[in-house]
Order: structure tokens, then sequence, then C-alpha cells
């Protein structure tokens, strides 16, 4: 099987380029992107890319698979060539500047995540022993707690790829709404004030690429809407 | 929290309520219009004149004038913001640009509107 992967090393390489890699997979099994990863790996040990945990939990693989992001640890062969088995085509996250190969420098990224204060504040006096909740609002936080931080979504967001200094992107967003919907925060109102200028929420476009990709099924574009909601009851 | 001193509300909310706004304006103007000159059979331009001529149609069109250039200083804005990152001063010009022709449609559609 054919696969071409993005080269870039900055302290050899003037310009990044795709250089083709012709491998055999034992048993022509369908395995999945990384497995593909480390038989290029074998041929050629200059190759870089981040990996960990290879089940789709750290989220250090997230890579632009046949032109879309996904991890390559949980994306089989067959999913990302729709079947055909023929081609592979690997590069790193777009919009975000190149480390290394398939490395990307994820600081801004965490930067946009760091402003949207992910943790819990109250200022109420500490319980004897936690703050409780009741079912239904520990069930607000699903499908928003679950986000692994691979950066797939914001990477794919044309948003954020033109103003990742400003637009805080889906990945921060969800996680700005997981603290926004927590009943045992009491911070909502500076949150929202934080939020409410022209770029953080409302540079979205609504264009879901992000729920496209998201590895993990989770839906930024709605807890996105739901800031919007929130922002809007609150200030007109 | 991300501050733009040329941007219309200061505020990503109330841009985003002026955006949904004058777009409802300019949607109800676009179809009253197209609506009047089918169900007008010979137009001339007598009938076209006494339209304009009535106080409600004249403050509609101002409105439809007004909701027109906040709606597209709102986009071009976002469009400047998006696409013309690498020069302040680029950006800038721009705006000015697209500032210069809108204040110049109001002032000449109040014009027309005010002469008929
Ligand atoms: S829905 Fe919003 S956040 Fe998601 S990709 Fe589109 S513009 Fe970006
Ligand atoms: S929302 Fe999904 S795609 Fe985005 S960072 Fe979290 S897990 Fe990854
Ligand atoms: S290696 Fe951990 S998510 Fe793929």
């Amino acid at each position: 099987m054919l696969v071409s992967i993005y080269r870039y090393n900055p302290e050899k390489d003037t310009a990044p380029y795709m250089q083709d890699y012709e491998i055999t997979i034992p048993g022509n099994r369908d395995v999945m992107i990384l497995d593909v990863l480390a038989l290029v790996k074998e041929q050629d040990s200059t190759l870089a890319y981040r990996r960990s945990c290879r089940e789709g939990v750290c989220g250090s693989d997230g890579m632009n698979i046949n032109g879309k992001n996904g991890l390559a640890c949980i994306t089989p062969i067959s999913e990302a060539t729709k079947g055909k088995m023929d081609k592979l085509v690997l590069r790193p996250l777009p919009g975000m500047p190149v480390i290394r190969d398939l490395v990307i420098d994820m600081t801004m990224f965490y930067q946009q995540y760091e402003k949207v204060k992910p943790y819990l504040e109250n200022n109420t006096p500490a319980p004897a022993i936690e703050r409780l909740q009741t079912p239904e609002e520990r069930a607000k936080l699903d499908g928003l707690y679950e986000c692994i931080l691979c950066a797939c979504c914001s990477t794919s967001c044309p948003s954020f790829w033109w103003n990742p200094d400003k637009f805080v992107g889906p990945a921060g967003l969800l996680q700005a709404y997981r603290f926004l919907a927590d009943s045992r925060d009491t911070m909502t109102q500076e949150r929202l004030a934080g939020l409410s200028d022209p770029f953080s929420v409302f540079r979205c476009r609504g264009i879901m690429n992000c729920v496209n990709v998201c590895p993990k099924g989770l839906n930024p574009t709605r807890a996105i809407g739901h800031i919007r909601n929130m922002l809007l009851t609150q200030q007109v | 929290m991300v501050n733009s001193v040329t941007n219309l509300g200061r505020s990503g909310v109330y841009d985003w309520v002026i955006q949904r706004l004058t777009a409802v304006i300019l949607a109800l103007y676009t179809l009253f219009l197209l609506g009047y000159v089918l169900a007008t059979p010979d137009l001339t331009y007598d009938v076209w004149k006494d339209l304009f001529s009535c106080t409600a149609m004249k403050i509609f069109t101002f409105a439809a004038l007004l909701s027109m250039c906040a709606h597209a200083w709102v986009g071009l804005w976002t469009i400047s913001t998006d696409y013309l990152t690498s020069s302040a001063v680029v950006r800038f010009i721009f705006q000015l640009v697209c500032a210069g022709f809108l204040f110049t449609y109001l002032v000449w559609g109040f014009d027309i509107l005010w002469g008929v």
C-alpha cells in the first residue's frame, strides 16, 4: 500500500515535502493508521509523530488522514480510504505551526483552552464533605466532559485558522460551556462577560467542521449555540 | 475578552443581534417591493412616485437603507478581520473605504428619498 507522508525537519529541510512509502500490511488486515505509521517507522526511523495510549484516550495522535482530521490509533485504513484500501495521505493537523513531520506546536490551542478557565470556581464556603449534584444536574455535563483535547476540531475550523489568537475555537468553547452548565460553578456571569466580545464565541459561523471530525462524537457547535443563547438572554 | 474599536456594537452579542434584526428588515422590504411590483400590472412613473411619497413608505425605505448599512458594516468588518490579519494598516484602509461607501449610500439614499 502507498503511504504519502508530510515531512519537514526545520534543521535540515528548507521546505516541507511529501515522501512516499510502499508498505506491506501483514495478512492484509484492516489495521489502524497508527499501525501503518509503525510499519513506516521500521523503514524510516527519522519519521516523527506523537502517540501514547493507542486507544483513543490520550489525544496525542490527531492528524490529517486523507484530508480529514482524526486520531490515527482509532481510524482503520478502510475508513480513511472509504473502503478502497489504496492510498493514504498523512499530514499534520492544519493551521498550526509544524515542529517536525506530523508533530505540531499546540501552544495556541492550549492558550485558548486556558482562557476559558477550565476548572470549577465556587466562591461559597466549602461543605464538610462534597458539593452534591442531582442526577439531572450531572446529566447536563454529558457530551461535554469527554473531550480529550486532541485538537482535531479546532484545527479543522476555518474561523480558528484565521484567528487562532482571538477565537477560542470549538474545543475551548465546549469546555467553556462544560463549566457554564455545571451547577456547582458560581462564576457564570464572569465567564459569560469574558466571552461576549466579537471574537471569542461569535466567530463561530456554524460550519460544523468540528462536529464532523470529533473522534469522541462530541458536538461543539451545539455547546456554542447554548453559550450564545446564554449571552443573549443575559444581555438583550 | 478581545477588544476592537472598529467593530459596530463593540460587543459580539450586539453585532449578532444587529445582524439578525437588519436581515429581517431587509428581507421584509425586499419581499414587499417584489410583491408590489408583481401585484401592480401597469407600473407607471406616477404610481411609483405615489408609493414613495407616502410617509410610511419613506420610513420603511429609510429603515431598509439604515439596515443595509449596518448589516454591510458588520459583515465587511468580519471579512476584514478574518482575511486581512497580516497588516493592521491594510485592514484599516479597507474599513475606511467600506465606511466611505456606506456613508455615501446613506446620504445619497436619504437625498433621493426626500426629493420625491
Ligand atoms: S461550527 Fe463553529 S466552531 Fe465548529 S468548525 Fe464551524 S465555525 Fe468552527
Ligand atoms: S471536542 Fe472532540 S475533536 Fe475537539 S478536542 Fe475534544 S475530543 Fe478532540
Ligand atoms: S494514541 Fe492516544 S489517542 Fe491515539
